[in-house]
């Protein structure tokens, strides 16, 4: 139940005992996402050195989580092994740059993996520079149990990510979401959390109950989420390592659901449905005070807190339909931000503050976008049958959502799908999938 | 009476050809969901009998349809409910449960929202034609529970429904 209950005592340190580093090189070596890549950058990871005895395997397993990791972000290629001309036999030995670059490498990942008399898997790697023919910021030393070896390789993947893009890490990060399974008419859910590239599934609940729309806490311990295991929907607070759960409070005769933790990791905005009405309320955790945000005849729901937690972007249909507002995060009045065409649902505020992501339904199709807090710049990265609940990678640069096919045998999977519109994947699970919520960066 | 009956094993048959589940209620594990599982299948014998289950459910009828979007009754609607509300008042040792339901094409949490404002609808008008509002509550599944499951309008509008679920006496 707690794949890496132990990853905490992961420990990043900066690789002792070699050569000083290059400094780093920002010229050629460079993807700027914002600018769309067309061309994905060639770069050359020949599996990891092992310098200790059964080390083999998990070098293997861990390039190709390293590769997966930055080839599946679309923005790199991987050049085949059988291309290169070098081979990496000695982690610390002169790096052939001339070699690398015959076969068109602009990036080459070097690494080594051993463990220590402890047991414990240690992993270096360096980040070179092909062209200009040299190191790409300073090599690193990542520590960990042998268990945790996906997350070292996240880690990798991510430094790697990160210097070359400029962006912020997501790689080593976890996404709560609803296991489905059977069908449509009797379909069974459970709450489940595996790796944001689908690995290590763990499930947190059985399937006796509906569960919807799981919303990690800040920090990525807490999980809530609504079940009707009370035969109503209500909202509960999981502990993710220990899955141990309690209900909120809530009053008799009401339901309550659409809950999202705000950035203090202790008020959580709902909904409340009460004699068919319903109304958004905050929630302080510590002390069981609940205060109502909104008082109107009209639906409004699925509410999240920009970053900072000043301002809650929401849905109401108080125009008619479904449309996106922005209020204070003590309730008042709300400014409209979607204006165009059809109806707009299950606003997300991105982790940089500056974008919600959401649901639109237009001519029978729906879609997931993007805009800018104040709505401008619209633009819808998806289109399908069903498209809805996007949920924002820890750097804000891709979005998973829930994607479910149509007619008699219609299921549910989850994508993700860059800002940008590009690199439209399907998440591999074993089962069904939806209400995907993206956790913060590991640490 | 005797007729009767046989009129409404009649219906009971067409409905389940009609469509492959009829049984809206006997999904998860709600307290309406216990309900109908302890009398739904079981009762079909005793569709004749005007006080069972099985009969409120099939001769009275014991859902009512919704038009896109909507929670407005339509006069057929409270047609049925009118007939739910005498059964209901005639039958005074039985609770229900409402449950509220949308088609799957809206997002999950407005669903839920649009499925309450159904049920209440429904409860609203029961309790207008004197059923006490402490026999009546409801709950709503938003897109969860469909009982026809093709991606078109005639499943749809099954689908868009507000389901009374007799749900045991006080003292039975």
């Amino acid at each position: 139940m707690k794949p890496f209950a132990h990853a905490a005592a992961l420990a990043l340190a900066l690789m002792a005992g070699t050569a000083a580093p290059v400094l780093a090189q920002s010229g050629p070596l460079r993807i700027d996402i914002t600018q769309g890549v067309i061309e994905p950058m060639p770069i050359a990871i020949p599996q990891f050195v092992a310098e200790s005895a059964g080390a083999q395997d998990v070098a293997a397993q861990l390039t190709s989580v390293i590769a997966a990791d930055l080839v599946g972000t679309g923005l790199f290629r991987e050049i085949p092994r059988e291309a290169f001309i070098s081979q990496i036999s000695n982690f610390n030995a002169p790096v052939q740059y001339a070699d690398w670059k015959a076969v068109n490498a602009q990036a080459l990942v070097t690494g080594a993996v051993s463990t220590d008399a402890s047991g414990r898997l240690i992993i270096k790697f360096r980040l070179h520079d092909v062209f200009s023919g040299g190191e790409m910021g300073e090599g690193l030393q990542f520590a960990g149990t042998v268990d945790g070896w996906r997350r070292m390789a996240h880690k990798v993947a991510d430094q790697v990510y990160s210097r070359i893009t400029g962006e912020g890490p997501y790689f080593d990060s976890r996404v709560v979401f609803v296991s489905e399974q059977g069908s449509k008419a009797q379909r069974q859910k459970r709450l489940a959390i595996m790796d944001y590239d689908g690995a290590n599934v763990n499930y947190l609940t059985d399937a006796s109950s509906i569960v919807l729309a799981p919303r990690f806490s800040p920090d990525g311990s807490r999980v809530l989420y609504t079940s009707y295991e009370s035969g109503f929907p209500r909202i509960y607070v999981m502990d993710v390592g220990s899955a141990s759960r309690r209900a909120l409070a809530d009053q008799p005769g009401t339901m309550s659901f659409a809950p999202r933790f705000g950035p203090d990791g202790n008020t959580v905005v709902y909904s409340v449905t009460e004699g068919g009405n319903t109304d958004l309320y905050a929630l302080n955790m510590a002390t069981g005070g609940r205060s109502r945000l909104t008082s109107a005849p009209s639906i409004e729901t699925a509410p999240s807190f920009s970053p900072d937690g000043s301002k809650i972007v929401f849905e109401s249909d108080r125009s008619g339909s479904q449309q996106l507002y922005i209020m204070s995060s003590g309730g008042g009045e709300p400014t409209r931000i979607s204006f165009g065409d059809g109806r707009y649902g299950t606003p997300v505020w991105s982790p940089r503050g500056d974008m919600i992501a959401f649901t639109k339904q237009n001519k029978g199709r729906f879609h997931i976008g993007v805009m800018r807090v104040d709505g401008s710049e619209e633009r819808l990265l998806t289109a399908s049958f069903l498209d809805e609940g996007p949920t924002w990678s820890p750097n804000g640069r891709v979005i998973m959502f829930t994607r479910e096919s149509q007619g008699e045998s219609g299921a549910a999977a989850m994508y993700s799908v860059d800002i940008s519109g590009r690199n439209l994947k399907r998440v591999p699970l074993p089962a069904g999938g939806s209400d995907p919520a993206w956790s913060p960066l590991q640490r | 009476m005797k007729s009767l009956g046989t009129i409404v094993l009649l219906v009971a048959a067409l409905g389940l050809s009609a469509c492959s589940k009829t049984g809206a209620d006997r999904f998860g594990n709600g307290a309406g969901m216990d309900g109908a599982n302890a009398y739904g299948a079981g009762a079909n014998g005793a569709y004749g009998d005007p006080s069972s289950i099985g009969y409120f459910q099939n001769a009275v009828g014991d859902r009512v349809l919704f038009e896109v979007d909507q929670s407005t009754l339509t006069a057929t609607a409270q047609d049925t409910l009118m007939k739910q509300a005498q059964w209901l008042l005639t039958n005074g040792d039985y609770k229900a449960i409402i449950e509220g339901h949308a088609d799957e094409q809206g997002t999950r949490e407005y669903n839920i929202a649009l499925g309450a404002r159904r049920a209440t609808a429904a409860r609203d008008f029961l309790v207008s034609q004197g059923v006490p509002a402490s026999r009546l509550e409801i709950v709503s599944y938003g897109k969860e529970r469909p009982i026809a499951v093709c991606s078109t309008e005639s499943c749809y509008s099954q689908n868009r429904r507000a389901v009374t679920v007799i749900s045991g006496g006080f003292s039975s």
